[in-house]
Order: structure tokens, then C-alpha cells, then sequence
């Protein structure tokens, strides 16, 4: 299944609902553009939905990363919502669970920015 | 080749890992391992498979990938060869400490060593060999039972 995106806006926060597979060639390339799209049209509030997310891989893994660093590196905010098991136990493993903001409760995270 | 390996050639792309990441999840499930267990090993080839195809054979068309599956009856021994220039596995650091943890790639070896019993890593002349090792039985089949 590859990977499907759609944009939101809630109270000044994006919301990005993504699905599918964030793996090297597929995904991550799709990620990488949508990112970079909303911060060069000024969006620095993002929250990365990736409820239905199936699958990452450690090129996905590094995308969120780059997602990550490029926002900061802007002055905004990109935090993580409805992680999987599977993504989590990987953001775990690769300790970078202390690195994302991660919330579960979609209204929260929205709030959470500042 | 006996009845319990198996081979594939394979072009240096990402159908390949694709595939090569699909036929792991195939054979971990038929030799017995659980959901979980599945998913942690064809991750780790699907890691392999991408530094195959894009670190060491770099696309090129010329290069093949070779995955073989091996069931020993006591581990699945899965092994990853590609045609590349070779790898140094010391130039590749800790992508969990403090200075790498925001880098963008490093983190294929690491994920494969977490998810397997073993992993070594062999230069050829030329290419590297990955060799990748998950016990049947033990604490890392059934994590849970250990744990009792």
C-alpha cells in the first residue's frame, strides 16, 4: 500500500492524516516534499497524524527527522499524533521518543502548540 | 541447494527490497515465528536490502543483489550479499547518542542488530555480505515467556 496524504487546517495548527508506508522511494520522498511545501508557504505548526501509518522503515524513520529539524529550524513546531505500535516501538528503539513531542488525543496535541 | 534454503538474484532495485522484504515475512511466518517476530525480521532484511541496492551496488544495473533463507531447524539464518565496493562498518556511528540522534540516515544496522539474534557483516572482493540470525526458540522468539 503506498502512502496517502491530506492536508487540514484546526485553529491555526496543520493537521497532516497520513496512511500507508513511509519507506525509501515511496513515502519518504512524498513526506520530504509535503514538508518542505507547507514550510516555504509559511505553515510552521504541524502535527504529523500517522494513525495509518503500516509500515516505516529507517528511511522513514530519518524523514520524520528531517520533517522535524526543518520546521524547528524555522521557528515552528512539528509533533507526532496516533502512533502505531510498530512506530513506536521504533521511536523507541532508535530513542528518538525523546525527540518528538508524541500525543495521543488529537484536540491536545492541537493545543500543545504554542 | 537443500529443501529448507533458498535463493534469489536479484536487481539492484527497490522491487527488490520490496520483494525481498515480502519473501522474509513469508518464511519467518512458515518456520513459526509470531506477528511480531515476523515484522522485526523482515525489517531487518528490507535494511539489509537497502544498503545492498543503494549503498553498495548504488543502482547500478550491472549488480546484483543475492538474498538466500536458510531454516536450521533452531534459527532462520537469512544472508544479504551485494556487489558494491564494501562497507566499513566502524564508519558507521551510534545513531542513538546525543550528536546523531537528529542525523537523517545511520540507522539500518542498528535497527537490523535489534531486531536480530545476530548480525555479522563481511567484506567480500568485492562486495559485503550480511549475514542475519534469528533464533526459532529462546528469549528473543517469545520475548514475553522470558520475561516471566
Amino acid at each position: 500500500m503506498s502512502m496517502k496524504s491530506s492536508i487540514r487546517q484546526v485553529n491555526g495548527i496543520t493537521i497532516v492524516d497520513l496512511s500507508g508506508r513511509i519507506t525509501l522511494g515511496e513515502g519518504s520522498v512524498l513526506v520530504r516534499d509535503m514538508v518542505r511545501d507547507l514550510v516555504t508557504k509559511g505553515q510552521r505548526k504541524i502535527l504529523l497524524n500517522l494513525g495509518d501509518v503500516t509500515y516505516i522503515d529507517s528511511s522513514g524513520i530519518g524523514e520524520l527527522v528531517s520533517a522535524f529539524t526543518t520546521v524547528r529550524n524555522q521557528g515552528g513546531d512539528l509533533k507526532l499524533l496516533n502512533l502505531t505500535k510498530k512506530v513506536h516501538d521504533l521511536l523507541q528503539i532508535t530513542k528518538l521518543y525523546t525527540v518528538f513531542d508524541v500525543k495521543d488525543d488529537e484536540a491536545a496535541a492541537v493545543a500543545a502548540f504554542k | 541447494m537443500t529443501a529448507n534454503r533458498v535463493s534469489y538474484t536479484l536487481e539492484s532495485s527497490l522491487q527488490s527490497v520490496n520483494m525481498a522484504e515480502e519473501t522474509a515475512q513469508l518464511i519467518a511466518a512458515k518456520a513459526g515465528f509470531d506477528e511480531d517476530n515476523c515484522v522485526r525480521i523482515s525489517m531487518a532484511v528490507r535494511e539489509a536490502a537497502v544498503n545492498a541496492v543503494l549503498h553498495g551496488n548504488a543502482y547500478d544495473p550491472r549488480k546484483k543483489m543475492t538474498v538466500a533463507f536458510e531454516n536450521t531447524g533452531r534459527a532462520l539464518v537469512i544472508t544479504v550479499t551485494d556487489e558494491g565496493g564494501g562497507m566499513d562498518v566502524n564508519s558507521v556511528p551510534d545513531p542513538t547518542t546525543p550528536e546523531n540522534l537528529l542525523k537523517q540516515s545511520g540507522r539500518g544496522i542498528f535497527l537490523m542488530r535489534s531486531f536480530m539474534d545476530e548480525v555479522r557483516i563481511r567484506l567480500l572482493a568485492p562486495g559485503t555480505e550480511v549475514t542475519m540470525v534469528k533464533n526459532v526458540s529462546g528469549p528473543a522468539a517469545h520475548p514475553k515467556e522470558a520475561s516471566k
